[in-house]
């Protein structure tokens, strides 16, 4: 368990390590990534349209000058406006396209779990009383000790 | 208490595809307002032009379309990357130079286009007319924009007349068009 944690928390370093590395030294391929092409709405990795190639060309020449991701990123929301980038800010009206889908993985788990607790209680209240019901509806407490009382008198 | 639940988790699931339908409704209507823009002046009627106020590209403040009520103004939209856009470059400051005197503005949005190269192209096509930078795209979905250049007309009273014309602007196209924003044709 402890191992877990150890090799959970070394893990958690190195990406943490990564991301703080491509923030000061970024590279075009992840940039291209994370950037759409403000004319044909591709993702600007696979984009050919010529503000695409202006956008490469500004973007080699700021990691050249030393910006760091995030500078980068800004100059070209200043330039185009947020629409340029692949995923949107997580703040102000844009955090409803984070926040959604979690409301409705939130109200889904939630009907999930009423209706989960509904059938159980609907299958306990139709359930067998004892281990040899087969399913049947229990006995009347008279009928069974009358049939106890003739089962005995058979075996006699 | 599960059916106060259950009822509440509907209201949640109506409300948010309710939201859903309204933003996409919203997104729907702005867009065919501008492309709506197109086939009204082409059959003949004079809708409003939208109204903008956007940073001149040398950076010496802003301009608003408002400002130029009383001129007749040619509102071209271009981008530095746009080889039409080259083409129709000079075609556009001769009209200027040769209109500027009669009540005529000639205005060039720059859209989708980095400044510094946005600045280069004005120099190197020597273009004297207002140059603007639209950068957050503001003027594509008002205008009905399908592509890059495209040129509207807007006469003394604020109103879109005479072509939409959709790529490179010919100076007989620019010559009609102004003469009717004018209202002399």
């Amino acid at each position: 368990m402890r191992m877990a944690l150890i090799a959970g928390l070394l893990l958690a370093l190195a990406a943490a390590g990564t991301a703080a590395a491509s923030e000061q030294h970024p590279n075009l391929a992840e940039l291209e990534r994370e950037l759409i092409c403000p004319t044909c709405h591709e993702s600007l990795a696979v984009s050919s349209s010529p503000i695409a190639d202006r956008m490469r060309s500004f973007i080699r020449a700021r990691i050249a000058a030393g910006d760091t991701k995030s500078e980068i990123k800004s100059k070209l929301v200043d330039q185009f406006g947020e629409s340029v980038l692949a995923a949107p800010p997580k703040r102000g009206f844009n955090l409803l396209v984070w926040l959604l889908p979690l409301v409705g993985l939130g109200i889904g788990g939630a009907a999930l779990a009423v209706l989960a607790r509904r059938w159980r209680r609907a299958r306990e209240e139709t359930a067998p009383a004892g281990p040899s019901g087969n399913g049947r509806a229990p006995l009347d407490p008279e009928l069974e000790r009358r049939l106890d009382e003739e089962l005995a008198r058979f075996d006699a | 208490m599960a059916r106060r639940v259950k009822i509440a988790l509907q209201a949640a699931a109506v409300l948010v595809v309710g939201l859903l339908v309204g933003l996409l409704a919203w997104q729907v209507v702005r867009t065919d307002q501008g492309r709506a823009l197109s086939s009204k002046v082409a059959s003949g009627q004079k809708p409003q032009a939208p109204v903008f106020s956007l940073d001149r590209l040398d950076g010496k403040g802003t301009l608003s379309l408002a400002d130029l009520r009383g001129k007749a103004v040619v509102v071209n939209f271009w981008a530095s990357w746009c080889a039409p856009c080259k083409d129709e470059a000079p075609t556009l400051e001769a009209a200027w130079q040769k209109w500027r005197d009669q009540d005529v503005v000639v205005v060039g949005v720059d859209l989708q286009d980095l400044t510094s190269d946005a600045r280069r192209f004005v120099d190197r096509y020597a273009l004297s007319y207002p140059a603007l930078r639209d950068k957050h795209n503001w003027t594509w979905g008002r205008y009905g924009l399908s592509g890059l250049p495209e040129t509207w007309f807007v006469d003394r009273e604020g109103r879109l007349v005479g072509e939409h014309v959709e790529g490179p602007v010919t100076a007989e196209e620019l010559d009609r068009n102004i003469r009717i924003a004018l209202g002399t044709a």
